[in-house]
């Protein structure tokens, strides 16, 4: 059974000056819900960042190029988002 | 798929819309979700602490740590999810019994002490296997996991700082560390997986870089590392065989009961019946919750 | 092959001041005055701190038992940080209620009513030490020793908390109605003690508006989004409101004369606003009042930290709850005045207006239900049986 909830995609700005950058992904019913999930889960509620959160299935992107693919993601399907995860400078990086 | 050997011969990341073998593709899901099932269950045995536990210093650090072990499930599911896979369906297996989750989690919590050691053996355990999983071939893994071991290693010290200041305590306080340490180590051990001779995927998930050292190596880092811990502690580990090995440079040990270990992964264990209940209880009855925010949803966008 | 340099992160411990996420073990107070200023009744401050401790105690209490089973892994975590919220508020105010007069704390003879095969106050004595040395990144050891004694040592006709707070959640939609209603009275009553005279109470106050603003928000649209959504949620949700409105009553029950007494018209309009969007009927009793009724003087002054966390996200949701926030906003009026100090009179007074009778017994005055009983079997059991116990 597929999830009840869309995926949503989170990018947070850890502090002034930087870009946002995308963190992951989670559930939620609505973007106020995920705005909600993605300060508990992402920031932890820290003051002073900011989140932007993006239905994954509105995302478009590039992607490589799909040649020879045993796997081709298909770009209509919402369950395979395309994401590039990246840390965020706030986690040091290891 | 040249691309893909290639990548993974450069030891370069395999990120979501690469072409992947199929085969590579299911290893890295079911992989992920054993991964963040055992999170999620593993929330139950010291969460059971939580509303028990004696000082409220204690309380805010157990109800911390459990709460950070459902963050590492939704960062796990998240990265699952990158690959095709959807929470739903993988919560679905779980509750089935149809994905398994680490067999260390079927063990019962019996004392507080449970709380202290399971934070220096399993959280250390699990911080042995899962550093080397912050260099593996999938990205989105790779960054979920350097997350998690920044996190890991918190749950870690403050399980080996409450067994300090218990072992400081009463002789009661002290019986309880030891008899805990006596039921967690074994184990602990076996959170590394059955014997390399008896891991038939090992050659392959090495191969892709999904792995980078076997189970037995593994193994034999967490035993070096817990000995001089338990020395420091004042404890004892339960292995008669357990000793210096000059020539290896490594300790000798036991061997685990790896009839045990079969039992639990299929089934068996304590608690195996209770965990799998409770999540699917939670589930279940959060059901109608969740199918009420899909529908609210549903009206404010028309 | 070597391993990562993750393992470096993990030995390098300088940078955090916690254990885990959501612990902070820095000293949240640091650099306010500890002293309690000359014209501050001790007793009085003390007690009114062990009543707002004990209600975030228990209500703490009451969301750690949600924990494993919360309706979504995002909620688990949500509903674990408001837990870890109050908790932190509880431990500031026990602790002050200890430093403010010895009185409060269980005398070691008599620890409780409760079945206690030992003192609590010996094992905690006993246990000082270690406390102290381990503990050595804030938690003063006297602050141990208080909170821990009060936590532990005390029966339930001691504890001070309302019996809002005690109550168990039959399913979701009752936790999230009594979160609403107690997050929602709470930061009103917060938001006005933080120019109250002591500075540790004022302080404490300040950082839980911004908690609190959060839990309030949590609650409400949880509350919107199970009125609004199916007709199986709309029933239960009715009815968890319906059966949350006579905890209501108590709430004007306040002795303490540092309790702020203008907190209600805000209250009132707040859930009146959230069920109107919830559309879920006010059951016709108390309380009475109704949005319209708030001062008219109260849109003047919004204070900032009430909003600060919302203003921290980048996008506004313009949905029925955020209407709640704005609402909420205009009908603060507690931000810029004096916090009220009551004569023993007020409280009837106040209730008369209100249209709600005093209730003869409350948890301020240590009169409970059965389940504080069963709650403090729970959460003291462990201390308690471990005579001369260090953790
Ligand atoms: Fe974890
Ligand atoms: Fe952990």
């Amino acid at each position: 059974m597929n999830h009840e909830w869309p995926l949503f995609e989170v990018f947070v700005r850890a502090k002034r000056g930087l870009n946002h950058v995308h963190v992951g992904s989670l559930r939620a019913a609505d973007h106020t819900m995920a705005l909600h999930h993605a300060r508990d889960l992402y920031t932890r509620r820290n003051e002073g960042v900011s989140i932007w959160v993006v239905r994954s299935d509105d995302v478009v992107s590039s992607g490589p190029d799909d040649k020879e693919p045993f796997f081709a993601p298909s770009g209509d399907k919402a369950y395979r988002h395309p994401t590039y995860y990246a840390i965020p400078d706030s986690v040091p990086h290891i | 798929m040249l691309d893909f050997e290639d990548t993974i011969a450069r030891d370069q990341r395999i990120e979501p819309r690469d072409p992947m073998p199929e085969a590579y593709r299911k290893t890295m899901i079911r992989q992920i979700a054993q991964h963040a099932h055992s999170e999620i269950i593993g929330m139950q045995p010291e969460g059971e602490w939580i509303t028990r536990a004696p000082t409220l210093r204690r309380k805010a650090i157990l109800l911390a740590k459990v709460q950070d072990e459902a963050g590492h499930g939704l960062y796990l599911y998240s990265a699952a999810e990158t690959l095709g896979a959807d929470r739903g369906d993988l919560t679905t297996r779980l509750i089935e019994g149809r994905q398994k989750y680490s067999s260390i989690f079927n063990y019962p919590t019996l004392t507080f002490a449970d709380v202290g050691v399971i934070g220096w053996l399993v959280d250390g355990a699990a911080i042995c296997n899962q550093v080397p999983l912050c260099r593996s071939s999938y990205g989105p893994y790779g960054r979920a996991m350097i997350r998690i071991c920044k996190e890991e290693s918190f749950h870690q010290r403050q399980g080996y700082e409450l067994l300090m200041t218990m072992m400081r305590g009463t002789d009661v306080q002290r019986e309880m560390v030891q008899d805990a340490v006596n039921r967690w180590w074994w184990p602990s051990l076996m959170m590394f997986g059955p014997p390399d001779g008896d891991s038939p995927n090992t050659a392959q998930s090495m191969a892709w870089k999904i792995k980078r050292h076997t189970n037995d190596e593994l193994r034999q880092r967490f035993v070096d590392m817990s000995v001089p811990q338990a020395v420091s502690l004042g404890v004892t580990l339960p292995d008669p065989a357990l000793r210096w090995n000059e020539e290896r440079g490594h300790h000798d040990f036991g061997t685990p009961d790896w009839d045990e270990l079969k039992r639990v992964i299929s089934g068996d264990g304590p608690m195996n019946a209770a965990r799998i209940t409770r999540r699917r209880q939670a589930h279940e009855d959060g059901a109608w919750v969740r199918a009420a925010a899909a529908a609210h949803a549903r009206k404010k966008a028309s | 092959m070597s391993f990562d340099d993750a393992y470096g992160a993990l030995t390098d411990h300088d940078d955090d001041t916690r254990w885990a996420y959501g612990t902070g073990f820095a000293d949240p107070l640091a650099g306010v005055p500890a002293a309690i200023p000359p014209g501050v009744d001790r007793a009085a401050l003390a007690e009114y701190c062990l009543m707002l401790g004990d209600d975030a105690l228990i209500m703490s209490h009451r969301l750690q038992q949600w924990v494993t089973l919360a309706p979504e892994l995002e909620d688990e975590v949500a509903i674990a940080n408001i837990a870890l919220d109050l908790l932190g508020q509880a431990r500031l105010l026990l602790t002050r209620a200890a430093e403010a007069s010895a009185d409060v704390a269980p005398a070691p003879a008599a620890a409780s009513s409760a079945a206690a095969p030992a003192p609590v106050a010996a094992s905690s004595a006993a246990g000082d030490a270690p406390v102290a040395a381990s503990s050595a990144a804030g938690d003063a050891s006297t602050g141990a020793r208080g909170e821990d004694a009060l936590a532990f040592g005390r029966g339930p006709a001691e504890f001070r908390n309302v019996q809002l707070v005690e109550r168990a959640d039959a399913d979701f939609a009752h936790l999230v109605a009594r979160l609403l209603a107690f997050a929602t009275w709470r930061l009103a009553v917060l938001d006005r003690l933080r120019d109250t005279a002591d500075p540790i109470l004022a302080a404490v106050a300040t950082k839980a508006v911004k908690e609190l603003t959060y839990h309030r928000e949590y609650a409400a649209h949880w509350v919107v989004r199970l009125g609004d959504g199916t007709d199986e949620s709309h029933s239960r949700m009715q009815s968890a409101i319906d059966a949350l409105w006579p905890l209501l009553a108590e709430l004007d029950h306040e002795p303490s004369p540092l309790a702020p007494t203008t907190w209600r018209p805000e209250f009132n309009a707040i859930l009146s606003q959230v069920l109107t969007a919830a559309t879920v009927a006010e059951p016709a009793a108390a309380p009475a009042e109704s949005s319209a009724a708030a001062p008219a003087e109260s849109s003047a002054a919004a204070p900032a930290e009430s909003s600060a966390a919302d203003a921290s996200l980048s996008t506004e949701a313009p949905d029925a709850v955020s209407a709640v926030d704005d609402a909420a906003e205009m009908s603060l009026p507690g931000a810029t005045l004096p916090p009220t100090h009551r004569g023993g009179g007020g409280g009837g007074a106040r209730a008369a207006n209100f249209e709600i009778s005093p209730l003869a017994e409350s948890g301020r005055d240590g009169v409970h239900t059965p389940a504080l009983a069963e709650i403090l079997d729970e959460m003291q059991g462990l201390a308690r049986s471990v005579p001369g116990g260090v953790w």
